[in-house]
């Protein structure tokens, strides 16, 4: 087990190497002159030459990578070019709001999936698997802007239970940044529940039938202990890694949820940013989501591989 | 074919769908009501009705004139991007599946760095660093589609390769280039025709999300992700004609292809069933 971690963390290290030569390419490939943007007012040629030539702007691209990577990895990821703020700490400022928008959508994902999706796949055909069959297939296809904007429309103006967006620290008024999550975590949490609860369904439905259910039925345990000890204890196996992927990539729907319910977490900085090509913040968010995404699947995969003991992880097929 | 359709109704259904939506994007300058781009401000923010079944927005355009133009857009962008993530990603999945060694090798780590960046972050660094368009979005989620092609491609050749009539093809001295475009590839198309059927949603839905965030379709285009954005600011006024059309659209035609790709799965190879 040691040795497999060891390897898959060895096998890491191309990978992000290669990953943030994408990034920094994609940054450099970018329109616009990021010295312009700096510059504010100045627009003097010698001046731009001088900033061009602090910044190492000037210097061949290779060379330029080199000295921005050396930077990234000491955790020095550049400044705002609006906000002249240290990168790291914009992000670091607005990624508890992101943690805490995430993680409720992830838990109410995971426990709503578990539990419809459970009951769908014991009732086979019931009127509730297939109300949580069709919600998957609408789930999956209902952008995720779209439902936040029905829900604003519906929630917040015409029956104005909820406030339609905006964000309310937790430590001095708790009620309201409770009621403030209540749609976007929905809104997030809907399409990852679609997936989830049609995995834990069809990989119930999978063991359902399998002899060794028959067997501890046989000898007498209760329809509980079958289900829970045993049904449940393998089939989720398959669900654990669609979760664990799900965690990694909250950033992915984070953008668009905190953009429609101006929520200031790290997705909403994101498209802030991209539309004010202040390049060192979309480069770090962008990085960071990719290396945190990178951590999220390598646990997945060694989770997975504890957790049933069928998988070898000794030769594992890439 | 009769027999397919009954054992699967879902086939018939998505496909219908999927047939309107291409009927509509086609037919769109006979069957639009209005000019989609036309201003008529004396028409602005009407309520559906008659004479405008969707409502018309702030600027006087119709509504349903838009949402029907935009099919245009949003179907275009789906068979652009599918159509690069496939080439790229099948040709890249053959070469590394069948050559094997270095080839194999270089080209995985490439994949691995692709599927390292979560999709939509991925899609909207592209477009951002490409410039803000429709051709370029197009662009970027064909590249975020890429490793799963190469991904099916690859299993499914390394699980042929030393199938018999390819070995024989092989030995009767057949180029790798032959073996593969001859004998591997039209044996593998099935998962393939799946995978861009279901991936034709996925870019319909990121094409969406990108000219959501005005990073896709510019104004005044119509296209439904942007229209979804640009009406959202008379949501607070209880204006919900304009969005409702454009997302009812998204919806109808992602829901059509993803239905109609877990049908294509379902008829064309049920043990592919299990995998999704």
């Amino acid at each position: 087990m040691t040795q497999y971690i060891l390897r898959r963390l060895l096998l890491m290290v191309p990978v992000a190497f290669l990953v943030t030569v994408i990034v920094f390419t994609l940054i450099r490939l970018s329109p616009g002159d990021p010295v312009l943007v700096f510059a504010g007012e100045e627009r003097d040629p010698e001046a731009l030459d001088a900033l061009r030539h602090q910044y190492g702007l000037d210097q061949p691209m290779p060379v330029q990578f080199v000295v921005w990577l050396e930077h990234a990895v000491q955790g020095d990821l550049g400044r705002s070019l609006r906000t002249r703020q240290p990168v790291l700490e914009a992000i670091t400022e607005r990624l508890p709001k992101t943690i805490e928008l995430g993680g409720t959508a992830i838990l109410i994902s995971i426990t709503v999936a578990l539990v419809v999706g459970t009951a769908a796949a014991l009732n086979r055909n019931s009127a509730l698997d297939l109300f949580a069959t069709g919600f998957t297939l609408a789930g999956v296809s209902l952008p995720n802007f779209y439902l936040g904007i029905i829900l604003i429309l519906l929630f917040a103006l015409a029956l104005r239970i909820f406030p339609p967006g905006g964000y309310a620290d937790f430590a001095s008024e708790p009620f309201d940044n409770l009621k403030r999550l209540v749609l976007p975590a929905v809104t997030l949490a809907t399409a990852s529940l679609a997936v989830n609860m049609r995995q834990v369904r069809s990989s119930l439905l999978d063991v359902l039938s399998q002899e060794y259910l028959r067997t501890a039925r046989a000898k007498g345990l209760g329809e509980r202990a079958v289900i829970v000890g045993h049904a449940m204890k393998n089939g989720l196996i398959p669900v654990v890694t669609i979760f664990g992927l799900q965690v990694g990539a909250i950033l992915d729907g984070a953008i668009i949820t905190e953009t429609i319910f101006f929520w200031p977490g790290v997705g909403r900085l994101a498209v802030d940013s991209i539309s004010g090509r202040d390049y060192p913040v979309v480069q770090a968010i962008v990085l960071m989501s990719a290396l945190s995404f990178m951590v999220s699947t390598l646990a997945v995969d060694i989770l997975y591989a504890w957790l049933d003991p069928r998988i070898s992880y000794t030769r594992r097929a890439t | 074919m009769r027999g397919v359709i009954r054992r699967n109704p879902r086939l018939l259904i998505g496909g219908v769908i999927v047939l309107v939506l291409l009927f509509v994007a086609l037919a769109a300058p006979l069957i639009s009501p209005y000019d989609p781009i036309k201003v008529d401000v004396s028409q602005n923010l009407e309520p559906p009705s008659l004479a405008h079944p969707l409502g018309t927005d702030d600027l006087g355009r119709d509504v349903l004139s838009r949402v029907i133009w935009g099919s245009r857009i949003s179907l275009s962008v789906g068979v652009i991007s599918v159509g690069i993530g496939f080439f790229v990603g099948v040709s890249l999945g053959l070469a590394a599946g069948y050559l094997g060694g270095l080839v194999d090798l270089l080209a995985m780590r490439a994949i691995d760095a692709l599927l390292a960046f979560p999709a939509l972050v991925l899609a909207i660094s592209i477009t951002a660093a490409l410039g803000p368009q429709i051709q370029n979005a197009m662009i970027a989620i064909g590249i975020v589609a890429i490793p799963a092609y190469t991904r099916l491609t690859r299993g499914q050749v390394l699980s042929m390769r030393e199938r018999e009539f390819v070995v024989a093809a092989r030995t009767i001295g057949a180029t790798p280039l032959r073996v593969v475009m001859r004998h591997i590839f039209p044996n593998i198309t099935n998962p393939l025709v799946v995978q861009a059927t279901l991936g034709t949603a996925g870019a319909i839905l990121a094409e969406a999300a990108l000219s959501f965030l005005g990073l896709g379709a510019q104004p005044p285009d119509p296209s439904w992700g942007q229209d979804i954005n640009y009406n959202a600011r008379y949501l607070s006024n209880l204006m919900w004609w304009m969005s409702l059309g454009p997302g009812t659209a998204i919806f109808l035609a992602v829901f059509a292809f993803n239905f109609l790709g877990d049908a294509l799965r379902d008829a064309l190879d049920p043990r592919l069933r299990r995998a999704a």
